[in-house]
């Protein structure tokens, strides 16, 4: 049974792979065979939530090498949420994908499915190193992809992209070694185990190390000092690939949380809670840059881009909080804004193919074909992503509210929230009603009509926010559920005692 | 020993960090190689130094540990590829800017000096 743990790898892997071999195939051949990766992997990772749901740890260990001493996969109801998240975020932007941006390069689907294969693995690996290996899988396709298409507008920010993350790698490795000195093991399990025993001579190394990675990790999830990055690579990149890299953040994310309730959470001795008191200030001035940044775009493409970046320090601050219900509320605005960042992204795509030259400008163009429905789902992804009522970013931060307990801690979470979304709106409403009813002299040539799959794929993924919304019960049951596995690092530990191999096979 | 692979990795690190920091795709290519160079020496050395150590056990008196040696190995191969990548992308870069510099744009005397041929040659 636990097998079933490489299927989320192993599908989009073995699916690149013949799509590599598959160069001179028939277009519509490669596209059904691709799309069809994509929807097993989705439908993997729903079967992997439904066994995570037990509160159960699942482990799949390579080569049957009992842990700590090999690679191990580790499947909790953190990894099965991201999985689903993230595979639910890929089919839609694959659906859009197959409209042309996969024409514009021969290996567009190979890189998109090597993306998906690569977070997948971060998602459900339980080494540290091996976490390395799958950030540089996930990164090298995201190179290909983020460049695909070509032209000058994507070199560059591409260049400071790749560059960035080599830096951010390095890093990476700095801090494994480190913690490998002292402890001598790389398996989070067995870590979490090692770091309380520690003596006080090694102490200041492991430290070291733990603030390293959150360094490392603060820059996938483009936290303040190093975010910058962010809105020139995504805002210059073709609309599947951005609204796919919603999810890049998020690993980010999960990083953060998978090592530092673990390893460095409540039971690690000296260094209990390490780098938690910076997440929170260091979340509410992301979200505050963040805001400032979404009010002077000029481009719908940019504010979008900013809106992962408030996203990101939403998630942080709450997570900051160090509380099962922080934890919990973050998660459910994780599910919110990925899939709606990303419908917003594929959104803005096609407003702007209906604008002519004026693209995705925030500046008055003739009428749009179909301005009413772009209009709606617009509306629609603004209230969500803002968190006005009744869409499910208003639960999310409702939700985050609530987590935070009286005293200067809720002052600054509820100032910061509530004004950051104020300006938000203001934003939003501002770029809407220009774009949408303030329409110049003249039309424009349609070079791209919409088609019904385009049109469906970003319907749908902005509706799953009415989705999350009708099912926000058993959705927070889940994330209240994760946040006590999170938060209770001793189930995690007992995967070192699960035999690997079963009596029948010796 | 100790010392002089200490300070080798430092000056690889410290190197590799101050050409990061140049403007040009170049120095920055370098950079990150010498970075990563540091980066591996220092991956090796966290299974302690020694000399005649063998990574098996029971072999000799004294074993080495495998580990850091694997890392190595997959992080060279890792450093390796993204390398060869990136060059290839300030080649693009290059070609299609026809400038090196990492943000694409001309530094600011290059552009006025462009601006004057240009008057002269009207």
């Amino acid at each position: 049974m636990t097998n079933w743990l490489t299927a989320p790898i192993l599908i989009p892997l073995l699916g690149g792979v013949l799509q590599i071999f598959m160069s001179y195939a028939p277009m519509q051949l490669r596209r059904t065979l691709a799309l069809t990766t994509t929807i097993l992997t989705l439908v993997a990772a729903i079967v992997l939530l439904g066994l995570a749901d037990d509160g159960n740890y699942r482990m799949y260990a390579f080569g049957n090498w009992q842990p700590p001493f090999g690679i191990v996969l580790v499947l909790d109801r953190l990894a099965a949420l991201m999985l689903t998240v993230t595979a639910t975020l890929a089919v839609f932007c694959h659906i859009y994908a197959l409209h042309k941006t996969d024409t514009q390069g021969p290996h567009f689907h190979t890189l998109f499915l090597f993306q998906l294969a690569g977070l997948n693995i971060a998602f459900l690996t339980g080494d540290l190193f091996n976490l390395f290996v799958a950030f540089e899988v996930l990164l090298i396709a995201s190179y290909g992809l983020l460049l695909h298409g070509g032209g000058t507008a994507r070199t560059v920010p591409g260049l400071h992209y790749v560059v960035l993350n080599l830096v951010g790698s390095a890093l990476f490795l700095f801090s494994v070694g480190m913690i490998y000195s002292v402890t001598g093991t790389l398996n989070m399990a067995d870590l979490a185990l090692k770091v309380p025993e520690l003596n006080s001579e090694d102490l200041p190394l492991v430290k070291i190390g733990g603030m390293l990675l959150l360094v490392v990790f603060g820059l996938k999830a483009a936290v303040l000092p190093l975010c910058f990055w962010l809105p020139r690579a995504y805002a210059s990149a073709t609309a599947p690939v951005a609204a796919l890299f919603a999810v890049m953040t998020k690993v980010g994310i999960y990083a953060i949380l998978r090592v530092y309730t673990l390893i460095f959470g409540d039971d690690a001795g000296d260094l209990a809670n390490l780098g938690m008191e910076l997440l929170f200030p260091a979340g509410l001035i992301t979200l505050a840059v963040g805001v400032m940044g979404l009010l002077g775009s000029r481009t719908l493409k940019t504010m979008i881009a900013w809106q992962v970046i408030i996203s990101v320090g939403t998630m942080l601050a709450a997570i900051g909080l160090n509380t099962p219900a922080g934890i919990s509320a973050a998660l459910f605005y994780l599910i919110n804004t990925t899939w709606v960042v990303g419908g917003l992204f594929l959104l803005v795509d096609l407003v702007s193919n209906q604008r002519g030259s004026a693209g995705d400008k925030i500046v008055t163009a003739p009428k749009m074909r179909n301005r009413s429905l772009l209009g709606a789902l617009f509306l629609l992804g603004a209230i969500a992503a803002i968190g006005l009522p009744p869409l499910s970013g208003f639960f999310a931060k409702l939700l985050i509210l609530q987590a935070a307990s009286p005293g200067v801690e809720m002052a600054l979470l509820w100032s910061v929230i509530l004004i950051g979304s104020f300006f938000t709106l203001i934003a939003y409403s501002h770029a809407g009603s220009i774009v949408f009813w303030r329409n110049s002299e003249g039309h424009i040539e349609l070079d791209r009509k919409m088609t019904l799959p385009v049109t469906a794929s970003v319907t749908a993924l902005l509706a799953l926010s009415v989705v999350i919304v009708a099912l926000a019960g058993p959705i927070s049951r889940y994330t209240d559920d994760t946040a006590a596995q999170l938060t209770n690092s001793a189930g995690y530990t007992k995967i070192l005692e699960m035999p690997v191999l079963s009596e029948g096979k010796k | 020993m100790e010392l002089v692979f200490a300070l080798v990795i430092g000056t690889l690190t410290s190197t590799g960090i101050y050409l990061l920091l140049r403007a040009r795709t170049f120095p920055v290519v370098v950079g990150l190689t010498l970075l990563s160079y540091g980066v591996n020496l220092f991956l090796f050395s966290t299974g302690r130094l020694m000399s005649d150590g063998q990574p098996i056990i029971g072999g000799a008196e004294t074993y080495s540990d495998p580990l850091p040696q694997a890392l190595v190995l997959t992080a060279i191969v890792i450093g390796f590829a993204m390398t060869a990548f990136l060059v290839a992308l300030a080649l693009r870069s290059h070609a299609d800017t026809d400038v090196d510099h990492v943000d694409g744009v001309r530094q600011q005397e290059t552009t006025d000096e462009q601006v004057d041929r240009t008057e002269n040659n009207q």
